[in-house]
């Protein structure tokens, strides 16, 4: 069953200004956050066993924790950059409940005692970029935001960064070059952010549904937090479904909770007649599951760590019987092709060559030896880059060929798909 | 001849004084651009360098970076079709075709007659009401021939 702790309130229209927030007990953790001093907030952070809902999973608490004590202007920047393929959670909370962003901002800029934050908004996103400004000046208006807030001594600035399109903007140094007005091209770390961030300055980077997780935190307390999820992946997480499921959507469940049931009760199962065939638990950039490991796995950072794949961002893209995972496999490189910043060789060149296989098969022009090409050259892009989007689209080419390894090497040697009979270019035009 | 409206001058100026660093503006200021041309020229550029008093270099390099900014003439209405995972699953591929079939152009071109460009872009984070495109930032969700017909029909009454 769901366990709605942060959308219980997102059918209701009211919740997205600020009055109807605050009927809902909108706000009510400032004063409380207040009454608190930073670090027991950090300290609370890290008991309940908060981690990144953005992909990595890191522990919040620590990741704040971080931060050198020297006297350095700090940053709060919220990554609202959601641009993995499958991804739309972030944009149900921004729409349905902006302020629920900015009160867990504000308390998170308290415990982390920074004075300015800014929420970097995908490009695409633009009507959500005017609901939160408008959020924010109501916000400034009722005194939640600005100097003195509630009357508490603390400051805290908020403002709104739109980007413009690139995927590699959603990596915290990429999403930080961009918003200090340069390509968004990842920086090397160390320094780490919390070192060396936003303008050399001490930063931290926050997925949306980590910052607005912080507020719940507080208000149920770390006991109540953990009555949900597991020992290592606390809470609940809002995962976003898509792909071949009856009901798509968005639906938060406590973390470790069955994939079988999210597909079967919560999104209403398979359309009639169909078989699964896999699942991407985490987003594209996670390795492929196949119809048995999905029906066994637990949805939390270890259960799919132990199947060889991770929980990302909670992006599950339910696959049937009747797809064609080479197809499938060409569309996801043509993505990381495309998003590629292009400042590493292995990526810049891995995600052309493996775009190109791919495409190549798909076109019913393979050869037999392209499939362990594909393989190959994938697994020379781990590892060895500035950021994780090489990783990223090694990932699913390696799992993809592993495990259907059947339907690839069908259709390069019968030059067409082994489940549609067809090639690309009579399917596709 | 590259004339952008006051107004628009005047919110790039605020723009720079918006964020830490005048930097931050150029990205706003492309968008400004953008808004009343369409697409980004070269003069443009120059404008924009000589009113930011940064590098034509600089302002370029964050151009050429970002997909959602224009480099040649774009329609009125630049419609974008997710051709991602989800979307593609869904037939965002098709509808793509049909949509440049319908319109008589190739994805990535405009019509003759200026008002409608088609691209194929990459996942806009609406998977669960796939297929979906952009007009512009407006979204249409789900999808499907007989949608995508009354949209065309819709814009195509408008000036």
């Amino acid at each position: 069953m769901e366990a709605k702790i942060i959308s219980e309130h997102y059918n209701k229209d009211e919740f997205i200004g600020i009055d109807g927030y605050k009927k809902h007990g909108g706000y009510e953790q400032v004063a409380n956050a207040f009454k608190m001093q930073p670090k027991e907030i950090i300290e609370m952070v890290k008991a309940a066993g908060l981690r990144g809902r953005g992909g990595a999973g890191f522990p919040t608490g620590m990741k704040w924790s971080f931060l050198p004590d020297n006297g350095e202007e700090r940053y709060l920047l919220c990554n609202a950059d959601e641009g993995e393929p499958g991804t739309f959670k972030d944009r149900k909370m921004m729409e349905r409940a902006p302020h629920q962003l900015i009160e867990g901002m504000i308390i998170s800029g308290y415990a982390v005692s920074s004075h300015k934050g800014y929420i970097y908004v995908r490009g695409e996103y633009r009507h959500i970029i005017e609901l939160l400004e408008k959020a924010i000046k109501e916000a400034y208006d009722e005194g939640y935001l600005g100097k003195n807030i509630q009357g508490s001594g603390f400051d805290f600035d908020l403002d709104v960064y739109s980007g413009a399109g690139a995927y590699i903007c959603g990596e915290e140094t990429g999403m930080i070059s961009s918003l200090e007005g340069f390509k968004g091209q990842p920086k090397l770390k160390p320094p780490f952010p919390a070192v060396q961030g936003y303008l050399k300055k001490p930063t931290i980077v926050n997925n949306v549904e980590t910052l607005a997780s912080v507020k719940y935190i507080l208000r149920d307390g770390v006991e109540a937090y953990r009555k949900y999820g597991t020992e290592k992946s606390a809470g609940t997480k809002l995962f976003s479904v898509s792909g071949d499921v009856q009901r798509p959507g968005t639906y938060e469940v406590p973390l470790g909770y069955p994939l079988k049931q999210l597909i079967e009760e919560e999104c209403g199962g398979l359309k009639p007649g169909r078989k699964l065939k896999a699942v991407i638990p985490g987003g594209s950039s996670a390795p492929i599951l196949n119809a048995e490991e999905s029906y066994k796995v637990n949805m939390d950072y270890e259960s799919l760590q132990s199947v060889g794949s991770m929980l990302g961002s909670g992006a599950v893209i339910v696959i049937d019987d009747t797809r064609c995972m080479v197809d499938l496999l060409d569309v996801t490189l043509h993505f990381y092709h495309h998003e590629s910043c292009g400042q590493c060789t292995p990526c810049r060149e891995g995600t052309g060559w493996i775009n190109k296989i791919a495409n190549k098969i798909v076109k019913g022009e393979g050869r037999v030896q392209d499939i362990d090409l594909l393989e190959t050259v994938a697994k020379n892009m781990m590892g060895k880059t500035i950021c994780a989007l090489s990783d990223a689209a090694a990932m699913p080419t390696i799992s993809f060929v592993q495990k259907f390894r059947d339907e690839f090497e069908f259709y390069v040697r019968e030059g067409r798909s082994k489940v549609k009979g067809q090639t690309y270019a009579q399917v596709h035009g | 001849m590259f004339q952008l409206a006051n107004e628009r001058v005047e919110k790039i100026k605020s723009e720079m004084q918006r964020y830490e660093t005048k930097q931050s503006a150029i990205i706003p200021a492309l968008y400004q651009v953008q808004e009343q041309y369409g697409w980004v020229s070269k003069e443009a550029l120059d404008f924009l360098a000589d009113l930011m008093e940064i590098p034509v270099a600089e302002i370029r390099e964050v151009f050429t970076f970002y997909t959602m900014f224009n480099q040649k003439p774009t329609g009125k209405f630049h419609l974008q079709v997710c051709t991602n995972i989800s979307c593609s699953m869904a037939g965002g591929r098709e509808l793509t075709d049909y949509i440049c079939k319908k319109l008589n152009v190739k994805p990535g071109d405009t019509t003759a007659d200026g008002k409608f460009s088609v691209s194929k872009v990459e996942c806009l984070g609406s998977c669960d009401t796939a297929p979906v495109m952009q007009n512009n930032f407006e979204y249409h969700e789900n999808l499907n021939e007989a949608k995508i017909d009354q949209i065309i029909e819709s814009l195509q009454k408008l000036n």
